[in-house]
């Protein structure tokens, strides 16, 4: 999106709005995708509700022309003897239709390669929303690795030297740059209020931006089966202001207990756990 | 197209004499262009091989790397085997369209023995480099490896059964279109062996001596 | 011989509960049942020289359309249990295993053995009708194809109750389904099973690309052809060059979980994400390969309803082979979220919209068709004018999830399960349906019940949109495909619940069909005019079902839609009459196909089970047959003139 399409925009939120109306699913609760929560999941928010307007053109264009066809050249007791005329074609309709879906392509290509290329680099906070709860927030980012053991979550912040499992605090109103990675079969760490998904491999570190606008908690899932437990395998993500943040960091470093190795092994061995947390980020 | 329909399924057709022995039936035709049809998914099947080995060459995972496993004298062997092979093979068809049975045959002798030589000295090179801990387990660099150069080696084998089959044929029923075309078949898919071989020499064998 | 109780328990899969005992009872019943019928009734022989050893195009594409209407029963019970388990939060209906094994096997029997062979089948019933020729090219392979896909749907439908099923999905992504996660004989069975169907389907691409490219009645140019029989031209050339891909990546599984290799394993410098690749090269060609068939089905199916010649023959043709080059370029939009880099995934983003302009066209040609026709609104044209709106959808989610940005989104999701159900179902199965309702006479010489018909339309149209629209919401609310259950909060019940209704009327309108088979072999309408449709194109100038030897004489063509232009100057299919008939060469039946498939099944399952004397065993038999096949000489028959004409009497066409 352009900057400067701030009308544009809000004609794509009052479309955005009216497909919460056609589910009956007004509340922000149930559809985490279109009702994002940072910028990473605004951005791919506009893109799906552009798309969206497109292809509705499209739909709405062609069911006009089918039923129209379905109705007017039925076959009646009246037209019985009508024979119809054997049409070659016609080079000029034909034209219309390839150029039309061209020009749709094109109108959906500009958008979507500028949207890729920026969603690799860290999320700038947003003007348009007018966030309040990020006030302090350093626009440094924090580092976060994720590691998808079967069938958990595990988060090491290395800066900070904590690591928690199956829940993760990030600070609001700051990007928050996660490195994924997996201990094991593929899964893929996906947080819909915050944006979309990317692969944990195995032997592979890749790198996904999100940012959280306001503080609160938002549910985190793998998209990818990666076997018996992988139901199961969600987490919350808890967006906190920058200074509760230290506060909690804090207080995991003195409440919790050390990475054992054992306990570390414990994380690698197939199973489901609750939410844990350690005050050392590498196994001792 | 329509001789190609009525022959196949109409039977009677004069033989044109301009047109090569293997190809004096539509359906030999049609077979051998079909023949034709799956070399090129053949070499599809190739090249899935080449571009996993090139993309696995690096992950020697603490294995012997390609420089300090190959063994120069050994595939410079199998490859003047090969190559000559193709050539007599080649020598094969030309004494088939001459209507030279018994040089035909013995043509396809030397090939048949030629790709024995390739296979013998390839086999030695696998059971000599699994004695020495360099197994297809190791590494996924050898899995490529015995992968890529396996298939080959088997298609080999399948081309020295298929021809040895073809030569008792030839034996007992002489150049008729019918064993002309098997024999061209099994010439193409034989020439066909040779250009992957090309391919593994180059891409394998000495770019894996220089990287 | 506790040891051997244990394994027995084990190996039959006896500890796995009543699904496992429930499924061994109807298996063993129902094959008691076949044995005893074909017995009383003296059968064997019948079934042995008339179907299991025939070479004849036209019976093995009905072979291939009686297996691939079983797998549909066996993938549609599939995916009822999993809408039954789905249907509320935190359902213990299924467990996660059989979960896991069940969306499995559903996905991989629906694409591999229920779509791939009802779209051979047709290629067999139709292709060699419809381009005027007495075969295809090589019909012996031909049978090896049908026997070695039977073979292994056989041996991949045994996995559930001998030794599990394979839990991997149907894409089977590495590194899940390495033995250091995934141990057991239940991905082999998929990697074998299909494999050897595999091998069959390559077999199928050369046979009808020689076929088309070579055996065509003369002057039928490429550019008269039908454009179903353009669709499997485009379609065996995809085959050609995307199946020997999938053969590679599951070679090199297989090499993997049997000795030890280390392609894809996520130790000793394996490599995961190269299997997805060689999987996706293979993946995406494969499903234009059972869509573009559809789009030919379609095709006729508007044009004979319409009662008009195809509008835009020439850009159907070309926007066929522009999705066919298209469909080899466009494999990374599976995997976005791996990582590629903004480059890539802008380039693999953009080529998928590309497709939607040919299919784009595609579709306006078809709405022109009827454009100023006279639409009669059959069974066949019913599935064909359902299909429009559904695979509007399906497409234009496509494009959707084509942008990678929101794909980040959609990857995964109930958006994407809906996506390509609709594409599958409202593609692929609507034409499967619709060619099943339009040949159905030419195939068996009896009509299926219009009635009953329009029942089995309209409940599977309905049922299927109930089924997977609110799956698109779904999606969007954060529901991933392949949880075995949900814990209740997330608003996901009630969706899922009529998502479930939506699939048993689903079920019904496929019963519904079943009972119109039985029904109308009984009392339905005998077709006695060889064209019942007043269709358009050469397969409906002879007998239904057509003679062994299809044409007594091949027809000379002078323009598209041969047999409407025949029609409409009054000419016979024999041409004039005072020509004499000649004896027709046609190849002869054999055993051997199917003896070689049994080779491969028993080498199949020493592969799948690790038991090397089987796999040897196996892969002799299969040497010997090829070889036994080489030193055979006499191979074909002469039909005498006096046959021909007592057929061409009985039809009426001296």
């Amino acid at each position: 999106m352009k900057p400067s399409g701030r009308r544009l925009r809000s004609l794509l939120l009052v479309v955005g709005l009216s497909m919460f109306a056609l589910t009956g699913c007004n509340s922000a609760k149930y559809m985490p995708v279109l009702s994002p929560q940072g910028p990473v999941a605004r951005s791919e928010y506009y893109l799906i509700i552009w798309s969206f307007v497109l292809m509705l053109v499209v739909v709405l264009g062609v069911f006009v022309i089918y039923f129209y066809m379905l109705v007017k050249y039925r076959a009646r007791p009246e037209n019985k003897d009508y024979v119809p005329p054997e049409i070659e074609g016609n080079s000029r309709w034909e034209t219309i239709w390839t150029v039309i879906p061209v020009i749709i392509v094109i109108a959906l290509a500009i958008p979507t390669v500028a949207v890729t290329y920026k969603l690799v680099k860290p999320p700038k906070a947003d003007a348009a929303t007018g966030s309040t709860a990020t006030a302090g927030a350093s626009s440094n980012p924090i580092v976060i690795d994720v590691i998808s053991e079967r069938w958990k979550w595990v988060f090491k912040y290395p800066a900070q030297g904590i690591e928690t499992v199956n829940y993760v605090n990030i600070p609001a109103g700051q990007p928050v740059d996660f490195e994924l990675t997996s201990d094991g079969p593929m899964n893929t760490f996906w947080v819909p209020a915050l944006g979309g998904m990317e692969f944990n491999m195995p032997g592979k570190d890749l790198k996904l931006w999100l940012e959280a606008d306001h503080a609160g908690t938002y549910q985190g899932r793998s998209g990818q089966y990666s076997g018996r437990g992988f139901a199961a395998m969600t987490f919350d993500v808890n967006a906190q202001s920058p200074a509760a943040f230290s506060k909690w960091v804090q207080t995991i470093k003195q409440t919790k207990p050390p990475l054992t190795k054992q306990a570390d092994k414990q994380l690698s061995t197939p199973g489901n756990v609750g939410k844990m947390a350690f005050s050392t980020a590498e196994p001792q | 197209m329509s001789d190609a329909h009525t022959a196949v399924h109409g039977g009677h057709h004069p033989v044109d004499p301009s047109v090569p022995v293997e190809y004096h039936h539509e359906e030999n035709s049609l077979r051998i262009a079909g023949f034709w049809v799956f070399l090129g998914s053949d070499l599809v099947l190739f090249s899935c091989l080449f571009a996993t080995y090139v993309v696995m060459h690096g992950r020697t995972a603490g294995g012997p790397t390609s420089n300090q496993l190959f063994d120069v004298t050994g595939f410079t062997i199998e490859t003047i085997a090969l190559l000559f092979s193709s050539f007599t093979c080649g020598l094969a068809t030309y004494e088939m369209r001459r209507g030279n049975r018994n040089a035909m045959v013995m043509w396809l002798l030397v090939t048949i023995a030629l790709g024995l030589v390739f296979l013998g000295f390839e086999i030695t090179e696998f059971v000599q480099d699994a004695s020495s801990g360099a197994r297809m387990q190791t590494s996924g660099f050898l899995s490529a490896f015995f992968t890529l150069v396996g298939t080959h080696g088997c298609h080999v084998s399948m081309g020295i059964l298929w021809m040895s089959g073809v030569v008792v044929q030839l034996i007992r029923r002489g150049i008729t279109p019918i064993t002309a075309r098997k024999a061209f078949i099994v010439s193409i898919y034989w020439h066909f062996l040779d250009a992957v071989w090309i391919f593994i020499f180059t891409v394998v064998y000495l770019t894996g001596k220089v990287l | 011989m506790g040891n051997f109780r244990e394994w027995a328990m084990h190996f039959f899969m006896l500890d796995e509960g009543p699904l496992i005992w429930t499924s061994d009872v109807l298996i063993i019943l129902a094959t008691i049942g076949i044995i005893a019928v074909l017995s009383y009734f003296k059968l064997w022989k019948w079934l042995w020289d008339n179907w299991l050893t025939t070479v004849d195009h036209k019976k093995i594409g009905i072979m291939y359309l009686i297996a691939a209407i079983l797998m549909l029963f066996r993938g549609g019970t599939d995916g009822l249990l999993l809408r039954a388990q789905l249907a509320w939060p935190n359902m213990h209906f299924l467990n996660a295993d059989h979960y896991d094994q069940i969306f499995t096997t559903h996905g991989t029997i629906m694409i591999l053995f229920m779509a791939m062979p009802a779209i051979i089948g047709f290629f067999n019933v139709a292709v060699p009708l419809q381009i005027g020729c007495r075969d295809v090219a090589f019909p012996y392979l031909n049978a090896i194809s049908f026997w070695l896909f039977f073979a292994a749907a056989m041996l991949f439908n045994l996995s559930f109750v001998v030794g599990g099923s394979p839990d991997g999905g149907w894409t089977s992504y590495t590194p899940y389904v390495e033995n250091a996660f995934d141990p057991g004989p239940g991905e082999n069975y998929f990697l074998v099973a299909l494999q050897i169907t595999g091998i069959g389907t390559i077999a199928t691409g050369v046979n009808f690309l020689v076929t088309i490219l070579r055996m065509r009645a003369p002057g039928m140019t490429l550019m008269r052809m039908p454009m179903f029989t353009w669709s499997v031209f485009i379609t065996s050339i995809i085959i050609v060059f995307a199946f020997p891909v999938l053969t590679v990546a599951l070679a090199l599984l297989l090499i993997d979980r049997d000795f030890g290799s280390h392609f894809f394993t996520v130790s000793a410098g394996g490599m995961p994400m190269q299997y997805v690749n060689l999987f996706w090269i293979w993946g995406h060609p494969e499903v234009y390969i059972v869509i573009l068939p559809a789009f030919g089905i379609f095709s006729e199916v508007f044009s004979t309803f319409s009662r008009k010649r195809l509008f835009g023959y020439s850009a159907m043709v070309v926007s066929m082979v522009a999705i066919a080059i298209l469909s080899f370029v466009v494999w990374v939009h599976h995997f976005f979220t791996m990582g590629a880099g903004p480059g890539v995934n802008s380039f693999f983003g953009v080529s998928t919209m590309a497709i939607a302009i040919p299919t784009g066209v595609k579709v306006f040609n078809w709405l022109f068709t009827m454009h100023k026709g006279r639409l009669e609104y059959t069974s066949a044209m019913l599935w064909a004018v359902g299909f429009i709106p559904n695979f509007l959808i399906g497409g234009l989610t496509g494009v959707m999830l084509a942008v990678p940005p929101a794909d980040y989104q959609y990857h995964n999701s109930y958006f994407l399960v809906s996506h390509f159900h609709y594409v599958l179902i409202g593609g692929t199965v609507f034409g499967v349906f619709a060619a099943l309702y339009y040949w159905w006479p030419k195939m068996f010489g009896v009509l299926l019940n219009e009635r009953l018909g329009k029942w089995h339309f309209w409940l599977f149209m309905i049922g299927f949109n109930i089924c997977f629209f609110p799956m698109y919401f779904l999606g969007f609310m954060g529901m991933t495909r392949r949880v075995y259950t949900y814990p209740a909060g997330y608003g996901w019940g009630v969706i899922n619940l009529i998502e479930t209704f939506g699939a048993v009327l689903m079920g019904i309108g496929f019963l519904v069909f079943a009972f119109n088979i039985l029904w109308s072999a009984r009392y339905g309408e005998r077709d006695t005019t060889g064209d019942p449709w007043d269709a358009r194109t050469l397969e409906w100038a002879t007998t239904s079902p057509a003679p062994t030897y299809n044409f007594a004489r091949i027809p000379e063509i002078k323009g598209r839609d041969a047999w409407w232009i025949m029609k409409k100057n009054g000419e016979s299919i024999n041409g004039p009459k005072d020509i004499p008939f000649e004896p027709i060469h046609m190849p002869n039946d054999s055993g051997r196909p199917i003896i070689m498939s049994l080779f491969f099944f028993i080498a199949g399952a020493g592969f799948v089970f690790e038991w090397w004397i089987l796999a040897i065993i196996g892969l002799a038999g299969v040497l010997v047959t090829m070889a036994l096949r080489s030193f055979e000489y006499d191979d074909h028959h002469y039909i005498p003139v006096e046959e021909i004409e007592k057929t061409e009497a009985a039809a009426g066409r001296l």
